[in-house]
């Protein structure tokens, strides 16, 4: 593949190594948080573990959209489909995630509820036309990089006057989350997590851009790498924040500047801009309240909007007890260290939404890096 | 067909306009017509044709085989093949993988009410002609229908018997550390070009499903080295999911070679846009074979010979480990593990 095994090649990937290895100072530890489940999957995948240095270690961070969403707003789409008929459309990742009382979307599926997997809002569109008679209603989740294709849905609704089509909008922000993580006390104390450095989105900031991250890198003094998905990628990432930890910087970079500007997707930014708007507070689940970190649709969009046409509560679930999805959300903790992991939580019994989607650090722990763990026993 | 027989149905079957209706599954005169006019036209052979509730053959000496396999892809027809020639491939592969020589299929439709009779005919057709090509006669059968609503179109269920020669033992248990493991041919093939065939996926391959009976080519691979230990076609859960039932039932470990396991361009890529992994997507026409280090060369020359075999492959080694993972050196440098599936990479796909 063009354009795709260029960022995995073997050779590069080596020399990549003896430099990381030339560049580590013995004896110091360099931990570095990806913020993205997509790094976490590439980390494990091509196992990029193995080509590092003892003394550098990932941290997986929370961005795996499936799993910061909270339980309240599953619980919300399952009492939604209970009790109001609608037509739920949703990405398959959201599917398997357990909510309260042993729920699930797919369990919801089983018995009657009437769930569509989709790959696009596009496909929730067209479901909406077909089913005239039938309110559609669309489960929005993600990062920034999900965004855009939601408020072109809800554009495209309000210029064809798709009275049946609605969003249940759960469009959380980066910059926000990053920052909270930094402002929790387990790492602002220097506690129980030491964090050196960022990897920085990479979807995510195709559209952002790197601009937000100017202001973390210096109000917290770490240094954040953008760095795509591929694992050379995160090689050559990983080798630019070592370089900066070793030199005392702690400047926002950009390796993946074939994608990513320092101002983003501008077109894609005033999309989301003129259909959505900043809420002051939303719940994610392993951080709780986050202020300023997610979106909401404009009143002047607000028939498409699911919240307020459905009238939906705010629900507020607790996750099941000794589910370490919380602590390993923010770094404090390794999925390993939870009680739950591998014995009752697995990815086909998933407890916590860390073991749900592949992007979650617990699954992939289990499903690429369990080995290791077993090895080292 | 008999002049007796166009008397009893002065009207032939609608095949062109007409569907399926409650009354091919009633168990009238109707269901009679569907079956004359289709099954036994298209399926002919002498034990269907005495048209009794069973076919009768005598028994061999020795060991048998028998499995079963119920067929409800989406969408029914597909690049490379359809419902009709899956359900005798999947099932002659089931079979096959024992070292069996297939024999007979048995093949029970569930029609939902309203299907046409013409899609009815070209799957039936296709079965006929898959049958004929493996030299596997389809002997016995049933008919049901359902209310529209209640199915989705056609699903068909093939049973199929076949005899071990003497001295054949091969098992999923019996892969010791040491063992090589071959593949046929390239992973991913079947399971792209259903994804590419459904309609909410809207991308275009030229990928085609490699559904095929693999009975020929294990019939090539026996006579080269008998004493193969493991068969099995990584059907629905692709390489990855076979590899580690393998393992488990073998109580060992595997370690395979990313770099050595053939996967055509065209489907990495599409698994590249899907997000998905090829090492899961299901295959209908490919086995994995586990031997002795001494078989192995012998064994990937047949393979090769073999229009069904040309790619075959060393992908990697059986090892010693008791928790039984199958783990892999990457391409990349590094080694991961080669885990079961969780959950479903997409449903319904034979």
């Amino acid at each position: 593949m063009k354009y795709i095994d260029e960022f995995r090649n073997r050779e590069l990937a080596g020399k990549l190594k003896q430099s990381i290895e030339k560049e580590v100072v013995a004896g110091q530890q360099y931990n570095l948080m990806e913020f993205c489940g997509g790094h976490t999957h590439a980390i494990f995948r091509y196992g990029v573990q193995d080509l590092m240095p003892e003394n550098v270690k990932f941290i997986h961070g929370p961005g795996c959209p499936v799993c910061v969403l909270p339980i309240g707003r599953i619980d919300n789409v399952i009492q939604l489909v209970q009790q109001e008929d609608v037509i739920l459309c949703t990405y398959g990742d959201m599917m398997r995630v357990p909510a309260s009382n042993r729920m699930s979307l797919l369990k919801l599926k089983a018995k009657g509820g009437d769930i569509r997997m989709v790959y696009s809002t596009q496909d929730a569109l067209k479901i909406a036309r077909d089913n005239p008679e039938r309110e559609v209603v669309f489960f929005a989740i993600g990062f920034e990089t999900t965004t855009p294709p939601t408020a072109v849905a809800i554009k495209t609704a309000h210029a064809e006057d798709l009275q049946n089509f609605s969003v249940f909008c759960n469009h959380v922000l980066t910059p926000a989350a990053i920052q909270s993580i930094l402002e929790s006390p387990e790492v602002r104390n220097m506690g129980s997590v030491r964090i050196d450095g960022f990897f920085g989105p990479s979807h995510v900031s195709s559209i952002i851009g790197s601009l937000p991250y100017e202001f973390f890198a210096e109000e917290f003094q770490k240094p954040v790498v953008i760095a795509g998905f591929e694992p050379l990628d995160v090689m050559q990432s990983a080798l630019m924040l070592i370089r900066q930890i070793n030199t005392g910087r702690h400047q926002v970079e950009n390796e993946y500047s074939r994608v990513v500007s320092r101002e983003g997707n501008l077109k894609a930014q005033s999309l989301v801009a003129e259909v959505m708007e900043l809420r002051r507070s939303f719940e994610w689940r392993g951080l709780g309240m986050v202020p300023y970190s997610a979106l909401k649709i404009k009143q002047a969009y607000d028939h498409f909007d699911a919240e307020q046409r459905f009238n939906m509560p705010t629900i507020s679930a607790s996750d099941v007890k000794s589910c370490e999805c919380p602590q390993i959300l923010r770094g404090a903790k390794k999925p390993t260290d939870c009680k739950l992991f591998g014995t009752v939580c697995t990815p086909e019994n998933p407890m916590g939404s860390c073991m749900v989607s592949s992007e979650g650090a617990c699954a992939a722990y289990w499903t690429y890096g369990r080995f290791r763990q077993q090895q080292h026993t | 067909m008999t002049a007796k027989k166009q008397n009893r149905f002065p009207v032939g079957l609608p095949i062109r306009k007409g569907i399926v209706d409650m009354t091919h599954g009633s168990g009238g005169r109707a269901m009679a017509q569907l079956i004359e006019e289709l099954f036994f036209k298209h399926f002919d052979n002498e034990m269907l044709n005495q048209a009794n509730d069973q076919a009768s053959f005598n028994v061999t000496t020795g060991r048998m085989v028998m499995s079963t396999d119920g067929h409800v892809i989406s969408p029914l027809f597909f690049p490379g093949g359809d419902i009709g020639s899956l359900s005798v491939h999947g099932t002659i592969n089931d079979v096959a993988m024992s070292g069996a020589k297939p024999l007979y299929l048995a093949a029970g439709f569930i029609l939902e009410e309203g299907f046409p009779l013409a899609d009815l005919e070209k799957i039936v057709i296709s079965m006929a002609a898959a049958a004929k090509d493996a030299g596997v006669a389809i002997i016995t059968g049933d008919t049901k229908v359902v209310e529209k609503g209640s199915g989705d179109g056609v699903f068909i269920t093939t049973t199929g018997i076949g005899t071990v020669a003497e001295g054949i033992h091969i098992s999923g248990d019996l892969a010791q550390p040491g063992d090589a493991i071959l593949v046929s041919g390239t992973l991913g093939d079947h399971g792209v070009a259903i994804m590419s065939s459904r309609e909410n996926l809207q991308f275009e391959t030229t990928i085609e499903s490699d559904s095929a009976a693999l009975h020929t080519l294990i019939a090539d691979m026996l006579v080269a080295a008998p004493a193969i230990h493991c068969l099995r076609d990584p059907t629905r859960g692709g390489l990855a999911t076979a590899l580690n039932e393998l393992a488990q039932q073998s109580a060992v470990g595997m370690r395979l070679d990313e770099d050595s396991i053939p996967i055509n361009p065209a489907v990495n890529a599409a698994c590249e846009l899907l997000g998905l992994d090829p090492l899961y997507v299901a295959n209908e026409g490919k086995l994995i074979c586990i031997c002795a280090p001494g078989d192995t060369n012998s064994l990937l020359a047949v393979m090769r010979q073999h229009p069904l075999g040309r790619q075959a492959a060393i992908i990697g080694e059986v090892t010693e480990d008791q928790h039984g993972f199958v783990q892999m050196d990457t391409s990349f440098g590094g080694s991961r593990i080669v885990d079961w599936l969780a959950g479903e990479q997409l449903p319904r796909i034979c």
